[in-house]
């Protein structure tokens, strides 16, 4: 068969204006509509598990206190802020927003491959949403399992929500998981196939890379998901013993025996610890672009960059029952799994490395995004570190089920990759809006948020080290646990408080500046990259007008010695400019 | 776990040595006109080619995870190995047969011989449907003998594995329809070339996975 690339049959591409409001913005397959519709949806299911962590901090600051969180809604608000947060807000908001937003923009493209399938895929999202948010509503509750929902505990009488709270909550996860599949296909046949001509592959801004190498784990890991939930749920419905073994349960014997419940927790970290990354490497690759752009100098080693993350993808496959030290296993198993995931460390690292480079000597603006990108390195930096003590077998036995392990993996995949939601929104709002974000109320924003995160985890390693166990609905009255613990998580729950009010500034900043912002510039920031280069803002249905761009240059031209301006665009031929960057020490 | 860590590291293997390949001797940063005409797609393939093989690599992935659950849950002392019902290599033949003619389907459609086009692509639907009833027809066999999903894990899985590949042949079958009905109603081999192509694939990949898995479940 004759091949012609996507990219060289654009003239055959019809391209159908949608004209009504409901073509325009509801039944949309325009990837700029569908993205805002996943973001929009995931921060509002994200606000809800922010609501719930709100609930249950104000129960660990002050027990005692409120009547209405007894200990069942409080197994339930753990759980789903846990499942919301990992994979209903950052998962949906980083692939399904910024994926379907920046990949076709950034790699020069008028839209997704397959937009009929990327419009389903958004819309089987809303429906998973909404499973979930039904899950609450339904007779006995929402599941109180833990977000890691371990059998045998999760379908047995006594934990909340053992009817139809867990049934809801595992139909749920298979329906995001067909959602993000269609999605997933669409990412990654798109950044394949349907780049612009001159876009190699190694001249893709680094949050497209990002965000192609979390999609392929992504689509390689949440099969791991969809099979312990569906075994889990013929456990439940049907009777089967897949996962369950023989049991006890309320005083009478169970008709289950002899099942694994280690063999879930496998199936389970099998895709949690990829899910880690799926997180992390597409806010490694916007925050790589932010701070490039905001420091005006190329990303330091853009090369290892990208091999960083292939690396880092492949080697999150290889980690996983770190998370199952505790389950007891083959001290080998041991052995091995703490050296790849100190090994995963290097690659990290070496990501930390660059990024504090790329700062150095360069000319840095500290406005919003970049505060957001900056404060990233710190966070980030801090909750990786922690990981190293956890990954070692011998410090993760005592740790395990403390308030560490909490601190540590809210700096890491909590506070991290939101920070760098927030810095990409205020980074791209000019772009996606065509108005200016109000900076002053973005700083306000930032300051609050990185202070607030601040004081609320870093006393949280320290009533770790106390030994202050995690998942308890009340602490009671123990030896080990001295005053000074239980007057920090008054303060930690106050901190908490103080972030969730803080996220009203930034609605407030987006929601009024969409109307009242100043009109943004196509290229506000001056940046090099396509999705800026884009004819109108917010650039319309097929993105490019007329004629699709073509490439000449990588996306980090940022004062390039001798140039006449500090930034050369990824469009502008190599003969218009006079100098290059030929002349360093690659030669 | 071994089965899919040797699966997956295959898979991934593949992406990153590729990925690796493509990026191993470029120096971005330096000015150069060499790649300026590189058009914009890195795979000699239509969208639809790379959509599915990115598809048929996360329903191996599923495949893969659900053998490695089996061999995991079979070392278990309550597994009671099931004797699978006779009917299974009949339906296993109708499989293989579906494929075959899919094939030789195909071949006209790139030859753009119409005549064969139409029965070849109505023979392989039937042969799958065909298929798909032998499994059911296996499953009222196995109740008949109160062989339930719930009373040993070796059932579960067999009725469990069953129903996960059934439910991936149905959603080939969507597509079969799909262009069957195109043909029928008057369009030519071309309009669905591709779409008989990439089902091809599709069937051939079904077809080992069934393979792979009826081997375990005997072998068990």
């Amino acid at each position: 068969m004759a091949y012609v690339s996507f990219a060289d049959r654009d003239h055959e591409q019809e391209h159908h204006d949608p004209d009504t409001f409901i073509t325009k913005y509801v039944y949309s397959q325009d990837h700029k509509v569908i993205a805002i519709q996943y973001g929009g949806l995931a921060i509002f299911i994200g606000l809800v598990g922010m609501l719930l962590s709100s609930m249950f901090r104000l129960q660990l600051g002050f027990p005692e206190t409120f009547d209405f969180i007894n200990p069942e809604n409080y197994y339930q608000f753990v759980s789903t802020h846990g499942m919301i947060m990992v994979v209903y807000l950052l998962t949906a908001l980083f692939l399904g927003g910024f994926g379907n937003y920046l990949i076709p923009l950034q790699v020069g493209s008028r839209d997704m491959v397959f937009p009929f399938m990327n419009m389903l895929s958004v819309w089987v999202y809303a429906l998973s949403v909404l499973i979930l948010i039904a899950s609450f509503f339904v007779p006995g509750g929402a599941t109180g399992a833990g977000w890691t929902l371990y059998p045998p505990q999760s379908i047995s009488p006594g934990t909340p929500g053992t009817d139809l709270g867990i049934v809801l909550m595992l139909v749920s996860l298979a329906v995001f998981i067909v959602a993000f599949t269609m999605g997933g296909l669409n990412y990654v046949t798109t950044v394949l196939q349907a780049r612009c001509k001159g876009m190699t592959l190694m001249r893709m801004p680094l949050s497209v890379w990002g965000i192609f190498m979390a999609t392929i784990l992504g689509l390689l890991a949440f099969p791991a998901l969809l099979v312990s939930a569906i075994m889990l749920l013929l456990d439940k419905l049907i009777g089967t013993s897949f996962f369950m073994p023989a049991m006890m349960a309320a005083g009478e014997v169970t008709e289950y025996g002899g099942g694994s419940p280690i063999l879930f927790q496998h199936l389970f970290w099998f895709f949690g610890h990829p899910e880690v990354y799926i997180v992390a490497l597409p806010a490694f690759g916007i925050v790589s672009d932010l701070l490039s752009v905001h420091a005006r100098k190329n990303i330091f080693g853009y090369r290892m960059m990208v091999w960083a993350i292939l690396a880092i993808g492949g080697l999150s496959f290889i980690v996983w029952a770190h998370h199952m030290y505790v389950s007891g296993m083959n001290p080998y198993f041991g052995f091995f799994f703490a050296t790849t995931t100190l090994i995963i460390a290097v690659p990290t690292a070496l990501k930390v490395y660059n990024w504090v480079l790329t700062l150095w000597q360069g000319n840095i603006h500290l406005r919003t995004p970049m505060l957001f990108a900056i404060g990233f390195i710190f966070t980030f930096t801090h909750g990786g570190l922690t990981g190293l003590f956890l990954g070692n077998v011998t410090l993760d036995l005592p740790l395990s089920d403390t308030y560490f392990v909490v601190a540590h993996f809210h700096m890491v995949m909590g506070v991290s990759p939101v920070l760098v939601v927030f810095g990409a929104i205020y980074h791209w709002y000019p772009k996606m809006t065509g108005r200016m974000y109000n900076e002053t109320l973005g700083k306000w924003h930032f300051w609050l948020t990185f202070l607030g995160t601040y004081s609320l985890y870093l006393p949280m390693h320290y009533i770790g080290f106390l030994g202050v166990p995690r998942r308890y609905y009340a602490m009671g009255n123990t030896d080990f646990m001295p005053e000074s613990a239980v007057t920090l998580n008054a303060s930690m729950t106050i901190s908490a408080l103080i972030i969730a009010a803080t996220q009203v500034i930034f609605l407030y900043n987006i929601f009024v500046s969409l109307k009242k912002g100043e009109i943004a510039d196509g290229n506000p920031w001056k940046a090099t990259s396509l999705e800026w280069l884009t004819p109108d803002t917010p650039p319309k249905h097929g993105n490019w007008g007329h004629e699709l761009p073509v490439v000449h240059r990588w996306a980090y031209d940022y004062a390039v010695p001798g140039a006449e301006d500090d930034y050369t665009p990824q469009t502008v031929p190599a003969s218009e400019v006079s100098v290059g960057r030929d002349h360093g020490i690659d030669h | 776990m071994y089965i899919t860590l040797i699966m997956l590291g295959i898979i991934m293997a593949t992406v990153i040595w590729w990925l690796l390949r493509q990026t191993l001797s470029v120096q971005p940063w330096v000015s150069q006109t060499a790649d300026d005409e590189v058009s914009g797609a890195s795979i000699d393939a239509n969208k639809k080619t790379v959509g599915l093989m990115t598809f048929l690599a996360v329903a191996a992935s599923i495949f893969a995870l659900f053998i490695s659950a089996y061999t995991i849950r079979m070392e278990e002392p309550d597994w009671r190995p099931l004797t699978e019902p006779t009917l299974l290599w009949a339906n296993t033949i109708v499989l293989i047969l579906a494929s075959i003619v899919y094939h030789w389907t195909r071949n006209a459609a790139i030859k753009g011989n119409d005549a064969r086009v139409k029965p070849g692509l109505t023979i392989a639907g039937a042969l799958t449907v065909l298929f798909l009833i032998g499994q059911v027809v296996a499953w009222q066999e196995l109740r008949a003998i109160g062989a339930y999903a719930a009373n040993n894990p070796a059932n579960g899985f067999f009725y469990l594995l069953t129903a996960v590949h059934g439910l991936h042949m149905l959603g080939g079958l969507w597509v079969w329809a799909r262009s069957t009905m195109k043909v029928w109603t008057g369009a030519g081999a071309d309009s669905v070339r591709l779409s008989i192509e990439l089902c091809t694939v599709y069937w051939h990949f079904l077809l080992l996975v069934w393979i792979v898995l009826f081997g375990m479940l005997l072998s068990t």
